[in-house]
């Protein structure tokens, strides 16, 4: 196969970069998205020309580094998959492939196709935890948790913190990143001592860090590689609720 | 920590809830109007205004109710635009709407459209000679019906309300589902009943405002 690529240069932070069109030539309709990726970087090494920085770790879609938006979708056309393991046989000989990073003012390009995602560590950090004791593994079944609970915290716990809804978000929103994190712990007995704090200090810091509010697009259900719902934002929000008096009282 | 109104779910939630109140509003008032077609209006009016205390309650109600929403939708939408500065060079969108991405404009115009509203029906200062307050009809009373008839008859008046009304079926296709998911009624099951009946419920609404305009238009309801 051969394709044109538009992909987004950058140097850095600081400088305007712009998209530039490179041509991926002899490529296997078995490679993954990120091994034609590799092809193109060979080309122009051996050309002395500076490779497309992008980001990648796992490549079996685990790990949530990979991030860019192909043709207009963050991880590309198919559904529920990272870029690391969309495959070439869904792209035809001859097409033209837009390649571009996350664009949210919370996620800085720091080059080419790379975004700095600390924001998302941010949100984690105001509340996405639970403070207990560390200590020895308490018995199985100490804590009795219905099983439709297990199965929603398990559903929100797939999120890889990628930051797929956020560039899909005409908002620039982490709600459906926020919400994932929420849900799991809320769902669980011992997320709940916290819950309340919890909510309300992850999505102030999703504002302070710049991301945008929600409005319900629910285009970032639609763009996540791991298929977390909008449901959760709506759990989310009645956490919130539950949390109003909190908000009163400090 | 932050308060209710800093936060972005409470911003959102006072949002959802104003629009609501503005939904109820707006499905009584369909309600009072559609009079019009079995000669009742001038009744319902005189009667309604028989209740100076609820018709004011109503307007002060709904003052704030407007203004709180109104004051954090471009609160909220500036600072949506705010944290998302570059557009993608190829952008496909694949659930978002016309009506969820162009909220501010559609709610903009309606705005514009109640001041404009305000003045044609209920400070009556567009056409003066037609105003009910000095026209009263056989039984004496305003001729809320005449002044309807007639203003609609003017064809550029009754594009006005028809354009404004285009602006709030697309408002609503996407408020009342949005209303509902943003005070946490939502679970897997629901959501995709709400969107749709939300939506149903938006273009019933529409029908029935815009066939008032239209059927005067149309010389099926006559002065
Ligand atoms: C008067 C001018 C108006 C403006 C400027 C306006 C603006 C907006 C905007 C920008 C949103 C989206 C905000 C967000 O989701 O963050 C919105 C939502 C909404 N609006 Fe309006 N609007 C207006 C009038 C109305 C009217 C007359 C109604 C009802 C009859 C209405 C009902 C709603 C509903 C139900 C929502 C959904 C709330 C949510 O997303 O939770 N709006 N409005
Ligand atoms: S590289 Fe780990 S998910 Fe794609």
């Amino acid at each position: 196969m051969n394709l044109t690529l538009y992909v987004w240069r950058q140097q850095s932070s600081e400088l305007q970069g712009r998209m530039e069109k490179y041509y991926a030539q002899g490529i296997s309709p078995d490679m993954s998205f990120l091994e034609m990726l590799d092809m193109v970087n060979e080309d122009l090494i051996k050309n002395n020309a500076e490779p497309i920085a992008f980001d990648h770790d796992c490549r079996e879609g685990i790990c949530g580094t990979c991030s860019q938006v192909i043709n207009g979708v963050p991880h590309g056309p198919e559904e529920r998959t990272t870029v690391c393991q969309l495959h070439m046989r869904h792209f035809h000989d001859g097409d033209t492939v837009y390649i571009e990073p996350w664009r949210a003012k919370a996620f800085p390009v720091i080059k080419d196709l790379i975004v700095d995602r600390s924001a998302l560590d941010s949100i984690i950090q105001a509340g996405g935890f639970i403070s207990v004791h560390t200590g020895g593994v308490s018995d199985a079944n100490s804590f009795l948790i219905p099983r439709s609970d297990a199965e929603t915290a398990m559903d929100a716990a797939e999120c890889i913190g990628c930051g797929a809804c956020i560039a899909a978000c005409p908002n620039g929103s982490a709600m459906l990143f926020t919400a994932a994190k929420v849900t799991h712990l809320a769902m669980l007995p011992q997320g709940r001592p916290e819950a309340k704090r919890r909510v309300c200090m992850m999505t102030e810091e999703m504002l302070t860090k710049g991301f945008g509010n929600c409005t319900n697009h629910y285009e970032c259900q639609a763009a996540c590689p791991k298929g977390i719902k909008v449901s959760f934002i709506a759990k989310l929000n009645r956490e919130f609720i539950k949390a109003a008096q909190l908000i009163k009282e400090e | 920590m932050q308060s209710f109104f800093n936060s972005t779910v409470g911003k959102k939630i006072l949002m959802a809830v104003t629009g609501q109140a503005m939904v109820f509003f707006v499905i009584i008032h369909v309600i009072g109007n559609s009079t019009i077609f079995v000669d009742g209006l001038n009744g319902y009016a005189e009667r309604l205004h028989s209740l100076p205390v609820l018709v004011w309650l109503t307007r002060l109600i709904m003052l704030a109710v407007i203004s709180t929403h109104v004051f954090f939708s471009i609160q909220l939408t500036l600072e949506n635009w705010k944290s998302k500065p570059e557009k993608y060079a190829v952008q496909k969108h694949l659930r978002s709407t016309f009506a969820s991405r162009n909220m501010i404009w559609s709610g903009l115009i309606i705005g514009l459209f109640l001041i404009y509203h305000l003045m044609h029906f209920t400070f009556q200062i567009i056409s003066p000679d037609l105003a009910a307050a000095n026209n009263l009809d056989a039984l004496g009373r305003p001729d809320v019906a005449h002044m309807v008839i007639s203003g609609f008859q003017n064809f550029f008046i009754a594009l006005i309300y028809i354009s404004a009304l285009v602006a709030l079926v697309l408002h609503l296709i996407h408020g009342i589902q949005s209303s509902v998911q943003t005070i946490g009624l939502n679970n897997d099951r629901t959501l995709p009943l709400i969107i749709t009946s939300g939506a149903i419920a938006a273009i019933v609404l529409f029908i029935g405002y815009v066939s008032i305009p239209t059927s005067i238009l149309l010389n099926i309801v006559k002065g």
